[in-house]
């Protein structure tokens, strides 16, 4: 079976001008929305409890609710967890007096009016923490990109790496928009997908860079974006079936995974979607307005030239 | 052109063979045990004990499957878990508090497995269930605790040098003392620099006074930050012990916090308990004069403890110190023959209580003891040989270096301990962490199977040997996880199912340039070489990238990410080793010999 038979090359660097804006439309719209609406941040980050109890029957919430407001917790969040007898807690660092010692509070309470509540999760996390873990990820961010920036550099040119990395971030930034639109929970699960991520976009534009070196060895005398165009039509093939296996993988997270992983498998979904395209129609026209040429791989042949000499 | 050398295709089939054995015990599964650790240093773990704990166990007719010693403990293995619980209760009561006995899952795995280090994947907390603790250290409180000492101690030593002075006071982290004049202040700098080798001096006039500041040393906050860390790691440890909890995880992260991770535990409550508790220490004088055997009668006015070794000695009830009264205790050498010693710094109240108490009693015995929850255990009982005075105690003799390591930190874990709080607690109860495994286990084998079928029908035979590839890069990826014991949580659950996803990237883009030599007219066995030749150097960059995600992700990720993290840098390297010499082991088997080749079915 062959999806992708292709005779001729598809003109992507033509539509350069058209991607380039589609492309920054949605990452403004998507700092847009991080600028406005900000990231809902989960407990990791921003600290405070979150519980997470079992009951044998559905769980009246507003009764839980009542239940808390009466030690004092009016603040806390009610919710069902996946099912109606699961419900999730969360209590807000500055409602809690208590620090460590809040669950036991909330489980006494709980157990008085049902018995059958169980305790299957707590997270408790202090504001010192969650401050650390926002610096430690931001640290993670940026060592990542410089050395994604480094190793291209090494190994094709300052050019690939740049336009690589502005595609990969974008990538990145859109991703985070989207969480900060639909206000999904970002959380330390979520954030080791956002970088996954990146490597793997990374992978994306490591490819076609790959297929564009070797064209510029191979294709002499031919026009830089005829080249490119080359590249991308040739790995297009490879690229989806790449991205539909790792797909198929994520979904089966996503519906399977538990809540735990849905909102990583999420993260990861969004982040497949838009490195085909941003390998494709990002990396590659930024590759061109970077000035990208043969002379960056190929010394060129010095010319013979004559000498006069006294 | 496609044949690997003999030596090529035993390398895939070692690794493979390697990689299947080390991935059996995960098949086994794991089954309740329980462990029995001896808590006193003259006890062993030894045959002896393996036999006491068969003959208890056989005395109360609960049958373990199977029963082990190591290095530091018996495990005795149950079909149930109810039988493990009769049979903890049942060591408990028989073997008393010396002992430690422990709930644990030991893996089922048979003993050939066993005793070749192959042992299942270790599970995170998330997976088995047990709570998490980050423990922060108070250090402001440990270094404002060590300079109020020094700030009362400096006072005594300048009273008993007769040195003039008008005042002490301590403001933040600097000590200042006045002097009404330059001559007594100079002397009190010699006679306080001498004193305090932790401290260092500047002087200042200021409105007709002389002043002579005095802050830590770097190194001396260093070394009390240190030892504060130190201190309360030692404290955790001993109190774990008493939870019973198997394989605790205590320890340090970053400068001033401790990580204490406890599986199993569901009573959070009691835990924190445990762990939040203070221990207090006194000095109290041995009373020599009676005799006392075991259940006999105790005299009026004293009472009886054990020391570490067990022995029971009959200390008086009055208490000449506490253990605020105890600056420092450190381990070191005796000045005048270099055997072990530890040197204790008591402040300035404890130092005069100290040489009236060994003023009277030379000769006698003193006892130091260390009360937890209300029960006292003798840390040490040396013999006073003469009066001591100035708040500088030693204590020598009989003690090895480790010896006096260990007494030390008791004596300072109960008298210095630097504050604790929670600051973060993670608790996953067991049934959610059963829960966890099946959802990651379900959608990684669902994902996985899609996949396959997707390549099987695209690639055709290629696809079957890049799927093959792929359960090779599995059992690859899941010995090393057991190999290396790292832990497997569920985001490293989810790392696996990813690897698995992105792995398959390398076959498809060997497939992909395979079919386009095809199409380029060259010959199926050239197309099959420069494939596989054509799509390493990409399969390579795009890895490393990936290695480099994996390599941050691992050194600035915290739990989780963490788990994640070792999950993807394994798992590229596994796939890089699968996707390459694997698939094209199994290529070159299938085509390899075949002189005339005209048609290979890659779809």
């Amino acid at each position: 079976m062959e999806l992708f038979k292709i005779k001729k090359d598809i003109p992507f660097m033509s539509y350069g001008r058209y991607t380039t804006t589609i492309s920054l439309v949605t990452f403004l719209f998507a700092v847009f929305f991080l600028a406005t609406k900000g990231l809902n941040f989960g407990v990791d980050f921003t600290g405070g409890t979150v519980m997470e109890v079992h009951y044998a029957q559905s769980a009246d919430l507003d009764k839980v609710r009542g239940q808390l407001g009466s030690i004092g917790l009016n603040a806390a969040q009610v919710q069902n967890f996946g099912s109606s007898k699961d419900v999730l807690i969360q209590v807000p660092l500055k409602q809690n007096k208590a620090g460590s010692k809040l669950s036991e509070q909330v489980m006494e309470a709980l157990h008085q009016q049902d018995a059958s509540a169980e305790l299957r999760r707590v997270e408790f996390v202090g504001p010192q923490v969650g401050k650390d873990l926002v610096e430690n990820g931001a640290m993670a961010l940026l060592l990542v990109s410089l050395g994604i920036v480094g190793y291209l550099w090494l190994r094709f040119e300052w050019k690939f790496g740049l336009a690589a990395i502005v595609a990969n971030l974008h990538d990145v930034v859109i991703i985070l928009g989207f969480f900060a639109f639909f206000q999904w929970e970002f959380s330390l699960t979520v954030l080791s997908a956002v970088l996954a991520v990146l490597g793997y976009s990374v992978n994306e534009s490591v490819v076609v860079f790959d297929r564009i070196r070797e064209n510029f060895r191979k294709m002499r005398k031919t026009e830089v974006n005829v080249i490119i165009d080359n590249a991308i039509t040739r790995t297009m093939s490879r690229t989806v079936i790449t991205h539909a296996c790792t797909q198929m993988m994520v979904t089966s997270m996503l519906f399977l995974g538990g809540e735990t992983l849905h909102y990583f498998a999420l993260a990861l979904t969004i982040g497949i979607l838009f490195s085909i395209y941003s390998s494709v129609l990002v990396a590659s026209p930024l590759l061109m307005m970077f000035g990208v040429s043969r002379e960056d791989f190929i010394k060129p042949e010095k010319a013979e030239v004559e000498e006069v000499l006294p | 052109m496609n044949r690997y050398p003999l030596w090529k295709n035993l390398l895939v089939l070692a690794a493979l063979v390697l990689g299947f054995i080390y991935t059996l015990p995960n098949f086994y599964g794991e089954a309740p045990a329980v462990q029995v650790l001896p808590l006193r240093s003259n006890l062993k773990a030894d045959a002896a004990l393996l036999a006491r704990v068969e003959d208890v166990l056989k005395a109360a007719q609960l049958n373990p499957e199977a029963m082990s010693l190591d290095a530091t403990s018996v495990k005795a293995r149950f079909n149930d878990t109810d039988t493990q619980i009769k049979a903890k209760d049942v060591l408990h009561a028989q073997l008393g508090e010396d002992y430690m006995v422990a709930l644990n899952l030991l893996a089922r795995s048979p003993q050939w497995l066993t005793s070749m280090n192959a042992l299942p994947m270790y599970l995170g907390l998330d997976l088995r269930g047990g709570v998490h603790f980050l423990l922060q250290i108070d250090m402001k409180g440990a270094l404002d605790k060590a300079l109020e000492s020094d700030s009362s101690d400096m006072r005594s030593s300048l009273r008993e040098a007769n040195i003039p002075y008008s005042g002490v006071s301590r403001d933040g982290s600097m000590i200042t003392t006045r002097f009404r004049d330059a001559g007594s202040r100079d002397k009190g700098e010699a006679e306080l620099n001498q004193r305090f080798s932790g401290l260092e001096f500047s002087t200042r006039e200021e409105g007709g006074e002389y002043l002579l500041l005095a802050h830590l040393k770097q190194q001396e906050q260093i070394r009390i930050q240190e030892s504060a860390v130190q201190q309360n790691l030692v404290t955790l440890r001993n109190r774990v012990n008493e939870l019973g909890v198997a394989e605790p995880v205590i320890q340090q992260q970053g400068a001033d916090r401790i990580v204490v991770q406890l599986p199993g535990v569901q009573d959070t409550a009691r835990a924190k308990d445990i762990l939040g508790r203070t221990a207090t220490l006194e000095v109290r004088l041995v009373d020599d004069e009676h005799h006392y055997a075991e259940g006999g009668i105790i005299p009026f006015g004293t009472e009886v403890f054990k020391d570490r070794d067990g022995t029971p000695l009959l200390v008086k009830k009055s208490v000449i110190l506490t253990g605020e009264r105890i600056n420092d205790a450190q381990p070191g050498f005796d000045s005048r023959n270099n055997e072990p010693a530890v040197h204790i710094n008591l402040d300035a109240i404890g130092a005069r209580k100290f040489k009236e108490a060994t003023r009277e009693n030379v000769g006698k015995r003193m006892a130091i003891i260390l009360f937890e929850k209300g029960k006292g255990e003798i840390v040490t009982a040396p013999v006073i040989r003469e009066e001591i005075g100035g708040g500088r105690v030693q204590i020598s003799g009989k003690m090895n270096t480790e010896e006096a390591k260990d007494t030390s930190l008791l004596l300072r874990a109960g008298a210095l301990a630097a504050p604790m709080e929670i600051v973060e607690e993670r608790t996953v109860g067991p049934s959610l962490g059963a829960d966890n495994i099946a959802r990651g286990f379900h959608s990684t084998w669902i994902g996985f199977t899609a996949i396959a079928i997707f390549m099987v029908i695209y690639y055709l035979l290629f696809g079957g040997v890049s799927v093959l590839a792929l359960g090779a890069n599995l059992l690859l990826l899941v010995a090393l996880m057991s190999m290396l014991q790292a832990t497997l949580t569920l985001p490293g659950m989810a790392g696996i199912a990813l690897t698995l996803g992105m792995a398959i990237d390398s076959n498809v883009l060997i497939n992909e340039r395979i079919r386009e030599e095809l199409r380029n007219g060259v010959p199926p066995q050239t197309a099959i070489h420069e494939g596989y030749e054509h799509a390493f150097a990409t399969i390579l960059d795009s890895n490393i990238t990936a290695l480099i995600v994996g390599v941050a992700l691992f050194m600035f990720g915290s739990g989780p990410v963490k788990g994640f993290a070792v999950v993807l840098c394994l798992g590229i390297l596994t796939s890089i080793f699968s996707a390459v010499l694997v698939s094209r082991a199994l290529v070159n088997l299938i085509y390899g010999r075949k002189a005339r080749l005209n048609k290979i079915a890659i779809g």
